[in-house]
C-alpha cells in the first residue's frame, strides 16, 4: 500500500488551508483563503496578476518565512502544520512531502552546477544515501520526465539545456524525493505553446502514474482546463468561485468568472470586427510591401539569418497577423518593416518608394508614417520623462513649436486612447501595464501614421486588459484606416484581430493566407502542430486535443 | 577557447605596442632637452653635445623610436664614450645615473617586489574573502554591521598611514619586531619572513577591504537570485546554501580582481616599498623619478604596463573559465 | 577603492529607474543616518578649506612663517612645550625644526587635499563622459578606436604614471594644478567604460527606438533620452572616486613628488612627521587622522549617494516608494 492509498483511506486531506492571510507591509495579498485538496487530487488556482495566487502557493511550503511577509491562518500539508512548524520541520516538508516547480526554469536552477548534481543534492537532503546513489537517482528521474540520454545530459549545466528540457529537469527535481504534492507556479508561462503542451501532458501522465496531488497556479484558464479536476478563481486575495473544472468553466456563476472567461481569446472564434468587402483589398495598392526581406546577425562563421527571405504586403485598413514561437524571427521582421533594423537583403517598398536601403537622413520624411507599438510596457516609455513629453515627441519633431497646441493635441490623443488628458505631467511608473500600452499607442498615433507594427502588444497584459487593448486597436483602425501588422505568439489573439495571417518558423513564413483559411484548414504540418497545442477551455475538448497531439507526435 | 585566448593575447600585444609609442612620445619627445637631462644640470655645452652624439638624439624621431623598439625586440648597442656596450633583448636602455642596463636593474628588483606581493596577496585573499563570507552569512545582524564599518575604515585608510602606525607600535614602541627589511629568501628564509611581516600585514589589511566588499556583494546578489529560492524550497539548509550556492557566485569576480591586483602590485607596490624601505621596483621608480633618470622611468612603467596588461588578459580568461555562463567570444 | 571594483559597483545601478528628482534624492540621503553624519563632516571640512585664510587670520598665524624660537634647537628641533608646543597662539602646536604653525598648515592642507581631488574628479568624469558617449553613439570604427584607447588607459597604473609624469614637467608649473590634471587626465577609463556600457544598454531599449521612429535626430535623442539616465551611475562613480583621488594626492605628496614645499599638504606632512613621531606625535597624528576622517566621511557619503540613487536599495529605506506594490511572487 502506498502512502497515497493510506491517506485516501484515512480521508485526511493532503492540503487543508483555512483563513490564510498574507501581508506584505501594508498590502494584504491573500485575504482569508480556505480550500482543501484530497490526496491525488488536482486543483488549479487561477487569477490575474495581483490576485494573490502565487503568494498562496508559496504559503503552502512556508516560503514566506524570513522574507518580512506576515502569514496568518492555518496551512496543513501532508500532516505538517506549516505556519507552526520549526525550521527543521519545514525543511523536512519541503521537497520530501511537497515539491515546488517554479515559473522560469533557467533562473530557477543554479547556473554553476550540472543539473544532475543539483537534483542529487536535493535528494541527499532528505535521504541518507551515498553521492553515487543520489546521482543514479537523478539520472533515473531525468529519464522519467522524458529527457533523452539522461545519463549524459545530467552532467550538463542548465544553460546547455533548451527551455523545455529545463522545465522537465525542474519537474525531475520535484520527483526526486517522491513527494505527495507538487505545487507548480506558472510552470509553462515562459514556454512556447508547443512546449507548453508537452509539459502539461507530462504532468498529466506523472499524476496518473504516481498518484500525487497537484496544485497548479496559473493566469491561463486554458492551462487549467487541460490539467486539473477542480478550479479556484481568485481575485484581490479572495476566492471568487470554486468547483469542478467543467462546471466553473462551462457555466460560471460569478460575474467576475464570466468576465474573465469572456475576455479569454479563443482560437475557434473568428474576427468580430466587420471588414469592408474583400474585393476592395485585391484592388487596392499595398501600403507597404516586402519582397525577399532578409536579415543576418553576426559575422563570419557565427552568421545567422534571423529572417531568411520574407515577402508580405500590408494594406490600408487591414490587419496582417504574424504568429510564431520564440526565435521564429517575427520581432526582427517587425523591426525591419519600420526600418528600426536595416535589411541585409530584399526590398521594402512604402507607397511607391523603396525605403529598404535609404540612409537615416533620407528616411526622415517617412519615419513618422511607420510607427510601432512595443511589447514591454516598462521599457517602451522613458521612465525619466513625463508621458505627455513622450507622446509630444513626434509633434515636436515635426516642427510644432506652439506649447498650447502641443498640449491640446496630446490631451486629445490621451483621451482618444481612454486616458485622462490631465495626465500629461505624470510619469510612466504611475500607470498600470495596460495604461502604458495605451500611452504607447497614443505616441504612435501622434505621428499620424499610415502603418503601425504592433510587436506582442498585449502579451505582458492580463486577459481582461488584453481584450480592451485589442478592442482599442481595432477601433482606431476602423476610424483612421491604418494598416496594422500584429505580431504575437498567441494564436487566439492573432485570429481575433487579423484579416490575413502569416505563420513564421525559423525566419521564414511557412504558411500565409486569410485568417479563416489558416485556422480552419491549415496546410502546413507546423501550423497544424501549433493549433493542436493551443490549450482548450473545455476539458472535453482538451482531452481530444491531447489525443490529437499524441497522434501528431506518433505520425 | 583557443580562439578566445589567441584573440585576447593578440589584443594585449597591440596594447603593449601602443604603450611603448605613448611612453616614448611623452618621455623622450616632450621634455625638450633630453641630452641636458641625461648629462645633468652642471654639464657644459660641449659635454651636452657629446651626450647628444652618444644618444644619437640628432636622428629623426622615428629612427630614434625604431632604435628603442629594436632594443626591446632584438637588443642594441650603446656607445659609452669609451667603447660600445651591447644590451641584449629585451633592452630598455641604460640608466643615465648608474650606467647600468635598465633590464638588469629591473630583473634584480623583481624578486624583492615578488616576495612582498606574494605574501600580502595570500593575506588579503584569506582575510578579505573570509570577512566577506562571514558578513554575507550574518547579514542583517550586528556582526555584519561591525564588519561593514571595519571594511569601510580599511578602504578609507591610505596604506602609508597604517604602515606608519604599525611601525611605530610594533617596531619602535613595543619593539616586538625588527625594523622591516629585505633579506633574500635563499639567504635566510626566517629573516625574510620576519622582515616582510609588517609590509605584508599593512598591504593585506588595506587590500582585504575591497575583497570583503566584493565577496559580500556578490554573495548577497546570488542569495537574491531565483535558484537560491529553489534550493530553499527543497529543504536545503542555510549552510549549504551559503557555502555551496552563494559562494560559488563570488568565485569568478574574486579571481578576476585578484589577477588584476596581482599584476598591478607587481609593477607598483610603490607606497609600501617606499615606506618600509623595501628595495623593490616601486622604490627604484620613485628614486628614478626624483633624479629624472628617463630610461629607468620608462623601462619600469613599461614593465608595469606589461604586468597589468598580462593580468588583464589573465583576469578575463580566468573569469570566463570560472563563470561558465559567459560565452567565450 | 580599486578601479575595477568601482566600475562594477557604480555600473550596477539600473538604468531604467523611475525619475527620482533632486528632492527625493535628498530625502533618501537624509534617511541614512551614517551618510547624513558624513555629509556634515564633509561640509565642515569644505567650510574650513574655503575659509582657510579667514581662519588663519583669526588665529593670527601664517602657514609659512618660521618660529625658530618655539623649537629646541639643542634637542634637534623638538617643539618646546607640551603636546608638540600647543599654546594659546598655536592651537595645534608647531612643526618641529621650523616652528611653523600646525593649525595654519593643516587648514591650508585641507584646501589642497579637497581642491586637487575635486578638480581631478571633475576632469575624469568629464573626459569619461565624452569618450564613453562618443564610443556608444559613434560608428563601429569610432567605438573600436575609443575602446582600445580605454584599454590602454586601464593598463596604465595611475600611481606609476603619475609619478613618471611628475618627473618631466618643469618645476615652474603650479604643482597642485599639475597633480589634479595628472590624476584626472589619466584616470577617465572607469567612467568611460560605465558610460559606454550604460548608453549601449539604453540604446537597445524600446523607448529609444520609439524616439527614433518619432523622427528625432541622434543628438536630440542622446540629450533627452540617454543623458538623464546616465546621471545616476556617473554621480555614483564620482562620489566614490572623490575619496580615492584624495588618497592618490596624499600618496604622491608622501612620496615627495606631489605637492612641493612650502605649500602645505597632509601627505607631505606625513613624510616629514615620520622621523618625529617620538618627540612630536601630534605632528604625525594630525594629518594621519584628518586624512582618515576625510576619506572615511567621503566614502560613507559616497555610499549614501549610491543608495539614494539606486531605487532597489532605496526601497529598503522606505522613503519615497509608495508602499511598494507586492504582487505575485513576493516571496524570495
Amino acid at each position: 500500500m502506498t502512502t497515497h492509498d493510506l491517506l485516501k483511506t484515512t480521508r485526511e486531506p493532503l492540503v487543508r488551508v483555512a483563513g490564510l492571510t498574507v501581508d506584505f507591509g501594508s498590502v494584504r495579498a491573500v485575504d482569508g483563503l480556505s480550500f482543501t485538496l484530497e490526496a491525488g487530487g488536482a486543483l488549479a488556482v487561477v487569477g490575474e496578476s495581483g490576485s494573490g495566487k502565487s503568494a498562496s502557493a508559496y504559503a503552502l511550503l512556508g516560503l514566506h518565512r524570513g522574507t518580512g511577509a506576515r502569514v496568518g491562518g492555518t496551512v496543513e500539508v501532508a500532516g505538517t502544520d506549516v505556519n507552526a512548524a520549526d525550521d527543521a520541520g519545514l525543511r523536512a516538508l519541503r521537497g520530501a512531502k511537497a515539491a515546488m516547480v517554479f515559473q522560469d526554469p533557467l533562473s530557477s536552477l543554479d547556473p554553476y552546477y550540472p543539473v544532475g548534481d543539483q537534483i542529487a543534492e536535493v535528494h541527499r537532503v532528505h535521504h541518507r544515501v551515498s553521492r553515487k546513489a543520489a546521482r543514479a537517482r537523478a539520472v533515473e528521474v531525468l529519464d522519467r520526465v522524458g529527457i533523452p540520454d539522461a545519463a549524459r545530459r545530467s552532467r550538463l549545466r542548465p544553460h546547455e539545456f533548451s527551455g523545455g528540457m529545463r522545465q522537465r529537469a525542474l519537474i525531475a527535481m520535484a520527483l526526486a524525493c517522491e513527494p505527495q504534492l507538487i505545487v507548480a507556479d506558472e510552470p509553462t508561462t515562459a514556454l512556447d505553446v508547443t512546449v507548453q503542451a508537452q509539459i502539461l501532458d507530462l504532468l498529466h501522465t506523472l499524476r496518473q502514474e504516481t498518484g500525487m496531488g497537484l496544485l497548479l497556479v496559473t493566469h491561463d484558464v486554458g492551462v487549467a482546463a487541460e490539467s486539473v479536476d477542480d478550479v479556484l478563481v481568485m481575485r484581490d486575495g479572495r476566492e471568487v468561485e470554486r468547483g469542478p473544472v467543467a462546471r466553473v468553466l462551462g457555466s460560471p456563476r460569478e460575474a467576475y468568472t464570466k468576465e474573465l472567461l469572456a475576455a479569454v481569446p479563443r482560437v475557434e472564434t473568428r474576427r468580430v470586427v466587420p471588414v469592408p468587402s474583400p474585393r476592395a483589398e485585391e484592388a487596392s495598392v499595398p501600403l507597404l510591401e516586402a519582397v525577399g526581406l532578409r536579415r543576418e546577425f553576426g559575422r563570419g562563421n557565427g552568421k545567422v539569418a534571423a529572417v531568411g527571405g520574407v515577402s508580405l504586403t500590408v494594406h490600408a485598413g487591414r490587419t496582417l497577423g504574424i504568429v510564431g514561437e520564440s526565435g521564429s524571427g517575427k520581432t526582427t521582421l517587425g523591426r525591419m518593416l519600420v526600418r528600426l533594423l536595416d535589411p541585409t537583403a530584399g526590398r521594402l517598398r512604402y507607397g511607391g518608394t523603396e525605403i529598404g536601403s535609404l540612409s537615416e537622413k533620407e528616411l526622415r520624411p517617412f519615419r513618422r508614417e511607420l510607427q510601432m507599438v512595443f511589447q514591454d510596457p516598462v521599457a517602451s516609455l522613458n521612465p525619466r520623462r513625463s508621458v505627455g513629453e513622450s507622446v509630444a515627441d513626434p509633434l515636436r519633431a515635426a516642427g510644432e513649436g506652439d506649447e498650447g497646441r502641443i498640449r491640446d493635441r496630446v490631451g486629445a490623443l490621451l483621451e482618444r486612447v481612454g486616458l485622462d488628458p490631465a495626465h500629461f505631467e505624470r510619469y510612466p511608473h504611475e500607470f498600470s501595464g495596460g495604461q502604458r500600452q495605451r500611452i504607447g499607442i497614443a505616441r504612435a498615433l501622434a505621428a499620424e501614421p499610415k502603418v503601425i507594427v504592433c510587436d506582442e502588444p498585449v502579451s505582458a497584459l492580463d486577459v481582461t486588459t488584453q481584450a480592451q487593448v485589442v478592442a482599442l486597436l481595432a477601433e482606431l483602425q476602423r476610424e483612421l484606416g491604418i494598416g496594422l501588422v500584429f505580431i504575437a505568439h498567441d494564436l487566439a489573439v492573432v485570429r481575433q484581430v487579423s484579416d490575413r495571417v502569416a505563420v513564421m518558423r525559423g525566419g521564414l513564413i511557412v504558411e500565409q493566407g486569410s485568417a479563416d483559411e489558416v485556422y480552419g484548414d491549415p496546410r502546413d504540418p507546423y501550423t497544424k502542430q501549433l493549433l493542436a497545442a493551443v490549450p482548450a477551455l473545455d476539458p472535453g475538448l482538451a482531452a481530444a486535443r491531447r489525443a490529437a497531439r499524441k497522434e501528431l507526435a506518433a505520425a | 577557447m583557443t580562439g578566445f585566448l589567441v584573440r585576447r593575447l593578440g589584443g594585449a600585444v597591440l596594447v603593449l605596442f601602443a604603450l611603448t609609442a605613448i611612453l616614448y612620445g611623452i618621455f623622450y619627445v616632450a621634455p625638450g632637452d633630453v641630452a641636458q637631462i641625461a648629462c645633468g644640470p652642471r654639464c657644459s655645452p660641449a659635454q651636452v653635445a657629446q651626450v647628444t652624439e652618444q644618444l644619437r638624439l640628432n636622428d629623426p624621431l622615428y629612427v630614434q623610436y625604431g632604435h628603442f623598439l629594436q632594443g626591446i625586440v632584438a637588443g642594441r648597442d650603446f656607445s659609452t664614450g669609451t667603447g660600445v656596450e651591447h644590451c641584449s633583448a629585451p633592452c630598455l636602455g641604460v640608466s643615465y645615473q648608474s650606467d647600468q642596463q635598465v633590464t638588469q636593474l629591473i630583473l634584480a628588483k623583481l624578486p624583492v617586489t615578488g616576495s612582498l606581493v606574494i605574501g600580502a596577496f595570500a593575506g588579503w585573499l584569506l582575510l578579505g574573502v573570509g570577512t566577506g563570507v562571514l558578513s554575507a552569512w550574518r547579514r542583517g545582524r550586528l556582526t555584519e554591521r561591525v564588519l561593514t564599518w571595519l571594511t569601510l575604515a580599511g578602504a578609507a585608510t591610505p596604506v602609508f598611514v597604517i604602515g606608519l602606525l604599525l611601525i611605530i607600535v610594533f617596531c619602535s614602541t613595543l619593539q616586538w619586531l625588527p625594523a622591516p627589511s629585505y633579506v633574500p629568501f635563499a639567504e635566510d628564509p626566517e629573516q625574510w619572513a620576519w622582515g616582510l611581516l609588517l609590509p605584508w600585514v599593512s598591504l593585506a589589511l588595506i587590500e582585504s577591504a575591497k575583497y570583503a566588499r566584493l565577496t559580500r556583494s556578490a554573495m548577497l546578489e546570488t542569495l537574491a537570485e531565483d535558484h537560491v529560492r529553489t534550493f530553499r524550497a527543497y529543504g536545503v539548509g542555510e549552510r549549504a546554501i551559503i557555502g555551496r550556492h552563494a559562494l560559488r557566485g563570488a568565485v569568478a569576480p574574486v579571481i578576476a580582481l585578484s589577477a588584476l591586483d596581482f599584476g598591478t602590485m607587481f609593477g607598483g607596490a610603490v607606497l609600501t616599498e617606499s615606506l618600509f624601505g623595501i628595495p623593490g621596483i616601486g622604490r627604484e621608480l620613485v628614486h628614478a623619478v626624483k633624479v629624472v633618470d628617463l630610461p629607468v622611468v620608462v623601462g619600469m612603467v613599461l614593465v608595469t604596463g606589461f604586468f597589468v596588461v598580462l593580468a588583464n588578459a589573465l583576469a578575463d580568461v580566468l573569469y570566463a573559465l570560472a563563470d561558465r555562463r559567459v560565452v567565450l567570444s | 577603492m580599486s578601479e575595477a571594483l568601482l566600475v562594477k559597483e557604480a555600473g550596477a545601478a539600473p538604468v531604467v529607474a523611475p525619475a527620482s528628482g533632486a528632492r527625493l534624492f535628498w530625502r533618501r540621503l537624509r534617511a541614512q543616518r551614517a551618510a547624513s553624519a558624513a555629509a556634515l563632516v564633509v561640509l565642515l571640512l569644505v567650510l574650513v578649506a574655503l575659509a582657510a585664510p579667514l581662519l588663519t587670520a583669526l588665529a593670527g598665524q601664517d602657514p609659512n612663517a618660521y618660529h625658530p624660537d618655539l623649537v629646541d634647537s639643542a634637542a634637534g628641533g623638538v617643539p618646546i612645550g607640551p603636546f608638540g608646543g600647543i599654546s594659546a597662539d598655536h592651537w595645534l602646536g608647531v612643526e618641529p625644526q621650523t616652528g611653523r604653525d600646525l593649525f595654519a598648515r593643516i587648514v591650508y592642507g585641507a584646501r589642497v587635499s579637497l581642491g586637487v581631488a575635486l578638480v581631478a574628479t571633475v576632469l575624469q568624469i568629464t573626459l569619461g563622459l565624452i569618450i564613453g558617449l562618443a564610443a556608444a553613439l559613434g560608428s563601429r570604427w569610432v567605438d573600436q578606436l575609443l575602446s582600445r584607447i580605454t584599454d590602454i588607459n586601464v593598463a596604465l597604473p595611475i600611481m606609476v604614471i603619475a609619478l613618471a609624469l611628475l618627473a618631466i614637467v618643469p618645476e615652474t608649473f603650479p604643482r597642485p594644478v599639475l597633480i589634479a590634471l595628472v590624476i584626472g587626465g589619466i584616470n577617465w577609463a572607469g567612467t568611460s567604460k560605465i558610460v559606454r556600457a550604460q548608453a549601449l544598454t539604453l540604446k537597445s531599449l524600446d523607448f529609444v527606438s520609439a524616439a527614433r521612429l518619432s523622427g528625432r535626430g541622434k543628438w536630440s535623442i542622446a540629450r533627452r533620452e540617454l543623458l538623464p539616465s546616465l546621471a545616476a551611475p556617473v554621480i555614483t562613480y564620482a562620489a566614490l572616486a572623490f575619496p580615492s583621488n584624495i588618497i592618490v594626492e596624499a600618496a604622491l605628496s608622501f612620496l615627495g613628488v606631489g605637492i612641493k614645499p612650502p605649500t602645505p599638504s597632509w601627505g607631505q606632512m606625513l613624510t616629514e612627521a615620520d622621523t618625529w613621531y617620538q618627540a612630536a606625535p601630534t605632528y604625525l597624528l594630525l594629518p594621519a587622522g584628518l586624512l582618515f576622517v576625510t576619506v572615511l566621511a567621503l566614502t560613507v557619503l559616497g555610499e549614501g549617494v549610491r543608495t539614494a540613487l539606486d531605487p532597489r536599495a532605496a526601497s529598503r529605506l522606505r522613503v519615497g516608494t509608495k508602499s511598494a506594490k507586492h504582487t505575485e511572487g513576493g516571496a524570495a
